[in-house]
């Protein structure tokens, strides 16, 4: 399979080689050269609560609906509870971490967010966030790489990474984004002399121009990247403790992609286990549990990066919220809008972002989900547009807001 | 008693390398693979941990190259899939358990179970099923659940938390006070619905055939499923014997998995294992991106090339030929020796012959085979002999590592 982006790969390597210098320094100088802007996009994979992360509270529906896995409201000094944001939301009190940048402005929450299409498919809806085009099943790239691609051609293999086991479908598409689990691990490894190292490298310099091919080249340029920037010894900054959860350790680890100067642009991460069907519990329990590590990780990222995190903007998204009344066994099944979190330089934060549209039964998606006032794309567009500084229409083909901006950008 | 689950996964994940690896009847061991990725459960959730072992050998092995109907009845039936979409607590509205320690405690309906069955294990997302429908299954599925979940769990109908109303799905009437004839009836309209038909032809095809199923071929076997009632040896003799096939195009044109990779690297070396080596090879499965029975979410692991074929994950399985290659697996063992038997080894170019005929059946590119002879040149692949005068042996083992970490060896 020829794909636009091995073609355009073949065309760089052949250039930079005439030029005589290993094309790995010509990338990392180019990378220096970079705005430096970096956008990092977290999914909750399975639909998280937003009724629960941010809580409702001055919604006179709510605790009817929810008479066993509701919250508490906010009361002042109990930090038990919820904590109050703005007189009528709320963060649930395993976000304790993230309540002083939300005092720092730096946090800013959009409510009521998520997709035009209605389906309650994991997999459709994640699918239709990851490629940017809700009801549209063959789009062959995600909105990320889009937006990378989308800037100067400028080009290091670490303009997009993703920290996981496979590449995310945001991700796929021209720009040859990477992922790897682990730094340190980064590397022909096994006892090589280098001469395997060699060997492979060769074996996939060569032959056809396929995904197979192509991801071979980037991956050893990676490789030599890496190295030379010594990324996976930089040391988290400022007391961060990352709690010891994938999440956590993916979050560390873009850190020190983006303190290594290697040239990060956008950067993917994500985190299981928001499909809470069965005992979701209320302040404590199975989604307090998930939203501690969630909320300790991002904290733990803002510390570590510091002064830093003035060039970083934060994306939190899950496919879909979840259903508004709890189900038969004490959690909640597949519903439609969620809550999103914006974190980092230049975020209006302090804020809930987007129209309320009531939990009252009449005010319901379909009787029964939190309804949709900010289309997703209305979010990532104005972030792709004013952080990263690319045009909404070829990243978000088809879309035209019908809303005003949300303004969550300076 | 903490590590004891843990070790039932452990054994079950090296039970399949070890089948994977040595079994006679691979056909079986790739359906039994493909019918529980299809029907996943992940042995991470709960009670799963307990169960997973049952939920293959008695749900998804004796129906693998049975009738697909059959699979649904009995992944349906099973604790491990009640436990893991929730089914075994979904009862009617307002539901109060009766006895026990929960005694008192309000249940009511769970759709988890209803919408997977439609979108994952049936019609597919695009089968044409509703909201509606989805909750109409679940209210006929209330009351299968799990008698004694902690001995030896089993499948139970309960009559006192099944919905007993009418149900209507997919335009059908399910007549009031139907019990546990409601789910098995809707397991009948699904099974027999050509939207079920085309999603498991699909599915198949791109199992079997390409990353991009032929839409001509996938209608031949969704016919073959429609003119059989589903039958499994059937629709695989509709692929198999299809002009698609074994077209050109489609040659080597789907790129292994992780766990295929590992199992085939080890066979296409002579290799063996054992129990404990099965193990090690699983965490080499997990390390280039696919932990066994770790598919967190119901939709299993992907069946498409670029969800697999990513830098870190060509890293991986770089390592792992370099690791299985040089004997780095305790408890597996490779035949390097036997398959460069008669190779003389002082003659680096007969021995990379040898090599690429057993790995990847000579099938090697130009490109691939004038990279590996110009490796031959590297003193570290050829030590010379002591006087210098010319080659006395050769790295074998660095030398097959580069053939199964090569481009063709990652595909099939």
């Amino acid at each position: 399979m020829i794909t636009r982006r091995t073609l355009l790969k073949a065309g760089g390597c052949a250039l930079v080689a005439y030029a005589g210098a290993p094309r790995f320094l010509l990338r990392a100088a180019h990378a220096a050269e970079a705005s430096g802007k970096v956008l990092v996009a977290i999914f909750q994979r399975g639909a998280v609560d937003g009724l629960s992360m941010v809580m409702p509270y001055g919604d006179s529906g709510y605790a009817a609906v929810r008479p066993s896995i509701g919250l508490q409201p906010p009361r002042r000094g109990e930090s038990e509870r919820a904590t109050d944001l703005d007189g009528f939301f709320a963060f649930h009190p395993a976000l304790a971490p993230l309540v002083s940048l939300w005092e720092s402005r730096a946090l800013a929450v959009v409510h009521a967010c998520g997709s035009p299409d209605t389906t309650r498919s994991h997999f459709d809806a994640q699918d239709y966030m990851e490629s940017g085009t809700p009801g549209v099943k063959s789009t062959t790239d995600g909105w990320l790489a889009r937006a990378v691609a989308t800037r100067s051609a400028k080009s290091t293999p670490f303009r997009a990474v993703a920290i996981g086991l496979a590449l995310p479908r945001t991700l796929q598409g021209d720009v040859g984004a990477i992922s790897m689990q682990s730094l340190d691990r980064f590397d022909v490894r096994n006892g090589d002399d280098g001469t395997a190292r060699q060997g492979f490298e060769s074996l996939y310099e060569q032959g056809v121009r396929d995904l197979l091919h192509g991801t071979g080249r980037e991956t050893f340029d990676a490789v030599k990247i890496l190295k030379s920037a010594r990324a996976s010894r930089i040391a988290p900054a400022n007391g961060a403790e990352y709690p010891r959860v994938p999440l956590g350790e993916a979050l560390r680890q873009i850190a020190q992609l983006i303190k290594a100067n290697v040239g990060l642009e956008v950067a993917f991460a994500d985190m299981q286990g928001w499909d809470t069907h069965v005992g979701q519990g209320a302040e404590r329990g199975q989604l307090a549990l998930r939203l501690r590590d969630f909320g300790a990780a991002l904290a733990a990222f803002a510390q570590d990066l510091g002064d830093k995190m003035s060039d970083v903007v934060v994306l939190t998204m899950s496919e879909f919220g979840r259903t508004v009344a709890e189900n038969g066994n004490r959690g909640t099944d597949h519903g439609h809008a969620t809550a999103m979190l914006v974190l980092g330089g230049g975020v209006r934060g302090g804020r809930v972002y987007g129209r309320w549209p009531g939990l009252a039964h009449h005010q319901l998606f379909e009787g029964r989900d939190l309804a949709v006032t900010t289309d997703f794309r209305t979010l990532f567009s104005e972030i792709a547009t004013r952080h990263l500084g690319v045009p909404s229409a070829p990243i978000f083909p088809g879309f035209r807001s019908t809303q005003p901006p949300l303004g969550i950008l300076a | 008693m903490e590590k004891r689950p843990v070790r039932i996964a452990d054994e079950l994940r090296a039970a399949k390398v070890v089948r994977a690896v040595t079994s006679e009847r691979q056909l079986e061991e790739v359906m039994v693979d493909f019918w529980f990725n299809h029907f996943n459960v992940f042995a991470g959730k709960g009670d799963v941990r307990w169960y997973v072992s049952a939920y293959e050998r008695e749900a998804i092995r004796p129906y693998a190259m049975g009738r697909f109907p059959d699979l649904v009845r009995a992944t349906a039936h099973h604790p491990a899939m009640l436990f893991y979409l929730d089914n075994w607590l979904s009862a009617k509205p307002d539901f109060r358990v009766p006895v026990g320690p929960n005694r008192g405690r309000r249940a009511g309906l769970n759709e988890n179970y209803a919408r997977e069955l439609m979108e994952l294990h049936t019609l597919g997302v695009d089968g044409g099923y509703t909201q509606k429908d989805v909750t109409e299954v679940a209210r006929a599925f209330t009351g299968w659940t799990i008698d004694r979940p902690q001995t030896d769990a089993h499948f139970i109908f309960r009559p006192m938390m099944h919905d007993t109303g009418e149900k209507i799905v997919l335009g059908h009437r399910i007549a009031a006070g139907g019990g546990p004839g409601d789910g098995e009836r809707v397991i009948e309209l699904l099974t027999q619905h050509p939207a079920t038909a085309r999603f498991v032809a699909t599915k198949l095809v791109r199992r079997f055939v390409s990353d991009t199923p032929p839409p001509v071929l996938v209608a031949r076997v969704a016919g073959s499923y429609m003119s059989t009632g589903g039958d499994i040896p059937a629709m695989l003799r509709t692929i198999f014997e299809s002009p698609e096939f074994s077209s050109e195009d489609v040659y080597r044109a789907k790129i292994k998995k992780p766990f295929e990779f590992v199992a085939s690297a080890v066979r296409a070396l002579g290799g063996s294992t054992d129990a404990q080596g099965g193990m090690a090879l699983a965490r080499a499965s997990a390390e280039i991106g696919e932990p066994l029975y770790q598919a967190q979410p119901p939709t299993g692991f992907a069946d498409r090339g670029e969800v697999w074929v990513n830098a870190g994950a060509l890293l991986a399985r770089m390592n792992f030929a370099l690791g299985l290659a040089s004997g780095r697996y305790p408890h597996v063992s490779v035949e390097l020796p036997a398959l460069v038997a008669g190779a003389d080894p002082g003659s680096p170019a007969a021995v990379l012959d040898r090599l690429l005929v057993a790995i990847v059946a000579d099938q090697a590119g130009p490109e691939t085979r004038a990279v590996l002879t110009a490796q031959l040149r590297e003193p570290q692949i050829t030590r010379l002999s002591p006087d210098d005068r010319g080659p006395a042996n050769t790295d074998v083992a660095k030398l097959a590592a580069l053939v199964i970490g090569s481009p063709e060896f990652q595909r099939r």
